[in-house]
């Protein structure tokens, strides 16, 4: 579903003498628009910012079930329940997809998996919200899968080569998503003055949350440069909120919503939205770990995994008996 | 962790009969079975596929890309390999 721009530390590469002719043949092909392959080589900055963000990429798809999942079993229809559980299963598919992207860089499924059960590794603060009614199923295919795509599209075009193909198949899949969550906001719209009221309030509660999906404002932005030069980000947080914004607003006006921001209007010079401050403070306390729901949605996804390893023995022992046996054939018939 | 690792499986699928198999990305799985229900499950959700093969990426035996140029690089000035090189008088007609 989402990647977000958690501006830790990178670690720069090519530091080393013997490396500059490397890193030149490496910077030229990024340059020239060709894609880096997971054999080739690159600098250990350039490894390092990729595993971390095609991984939080990953448990943040992974993570991001949970809020959906909730709403299964009390889901208004069966068609709406049919399209979620197919939106939830892409979920863990492009959780999927980008664990093995990540893998190509050199780090085990096992590894990632234990950064994010530990709480090592992050993931988007946005899965840290509780969804309280359907009308919040609705806002996260239209509001968190859109805040996604506009994130996600310049990724596709990522120098990175397994990131930029997984990246490509995921957002050909978020389009669904998207256009289900607005179908629901306008059925809720377009229903009883109650469910117009359920809708209101579901974009009261999302709406900042989702523009810190973007990650921090460019003038508090660590990392970037690194990024912008290896063609990992092609665009500032600031950009791809102002182009979110910007798609947004007229789809809300739209369903006759209102937006909980006084200071939104339309800037007829620019023709871009402008927005008010968004409380930076929230978005880091999320992050930390003292969100509302970080504590279940770890607590969940910790039970899950130990749940399922009596599973994942069995077939592991299964396999390892049928081969053996397999093993045991060939030899008696020679 | 002190689960053994699962194996990894590179997946190749084939769009629609009449063209080849191609990669698309890896799967975790015990055996080769659950392989292939597990490269269906995650590559194969909305018609992309006919057919899917699963190979244990140990298998793959891949060149090394240091050898790049030593291995691709001769076939740049073996320019008879083409036909674009051999003149053939236009009177000849298509050929």
């Amino acid at each position: 579903m989402y990647t977000q721009a958690l501006n830790t530390q990178d670690e720069s590469g090519g530091s080393r003498p013997e490396d500059a002719a490397r890193l030149a043949t490496f910077q030229a092909t990024i340059d020239a628009e060709e894609k880096i392959e997971p054999n080739d080589w690159m600098p250990g900055g350039y490894r390092k910012t990729l595993v971390r963000q095609i991984s939080q990429h990953a448990h943040s798809e992974v993570i991001g079930m949970q809020p959906e999942g909730n709403w299964i079993t009390r889901a208004p229809s069966l068609r709406r329940k049919a399209a979620l559980l197919a939106k939830i299963q892409d979920e863990a598919g492009h959780g999927l997809y980008l664990y093995a992207a990540a893998e190509t860089l050199g780090v085990s499924r096992e590894e990632l998996y234990q950064q994010l059960l530990s709480g090592k590794a992050k993931y988007s603060s946005i899965f840290n919200y509780p969804t309280e009614t359907w009308a919040d199923i609705g806002i996260i295919g239209w509001l968190v899968d859109g805040a996604a795509i506009m994130n996600q599209i310049p990724l596709c075009r990522c120098s990175y080569g397994p990131y930029a193909r997984a990246m490509i198949r995921v957002c050909k899949e978020e389009s669904f998503h998207q256009r289900q969550g607005y179908e629901i906001m306008l059925a809720l719209c377009r229903g009883t003055p109650q469910q117009k009221a359920l809708a209101q309030d579901a974009l009261n509660r999302w709406w900042w949350p989702v523009l810190m999906m973007f990650g921090p404002s460019d003038k508090d932005s660590i990392h970037s440069a690194d990024s912008a030069r290896w063609k990992i980000k092609r665009f500032s947080n600031d950009d791809l909120r102002q182009r979110f914004v910007d798609a947004t607003v007229p789809q809300g006006l739209y369903l006759g919503l209102t937006f909980p921001d006084p200071n939104l209007k339309l800037d007829e010079t620019s023709g871009h939205w402008q927005y008010g401050e968004i409380d930076w403070s929230e978005f880091k306390r999320v992050i930390a770990g003292d969100g509302p729901m970080n504590k279940e949605r770890m607590a969940h996804r910790r039970q899950t995994e130990a749940d399922g390893a009596w599973v994942r023995e069995a077939a592991m022992a299964y396999a390892e008996k049928r081969s053996r046996r397999a093993a045991e054939a060939r030899q008696a018939a020679e | 962790m002190s689960e053994k690792p699962i194996p990894l499986w590179e997946v190749f699928i084939r769009a629609r009969s009449g063209l080849p198999h191609r990669h698309c990305g890896s799967v975790h799985a015990p055996d080769a079975t659950m392989a292939v229900q597990a490269a269906r499950d995650v590559y194969t959700r909305r018609g992309e596929s006919v057919s899917i093969w699963v190979v244990p990426s140990s298998a793959i035996v891949a060149s090394d890309p240091n050898d790049k140029d030593q291995l691709f690089e001769p076939t740049a000035d073996k320019i008879y390999r083409h036909p674009t090189f051999y003149d053939i008088p236009d009177e000849v007609g298509h050929m």
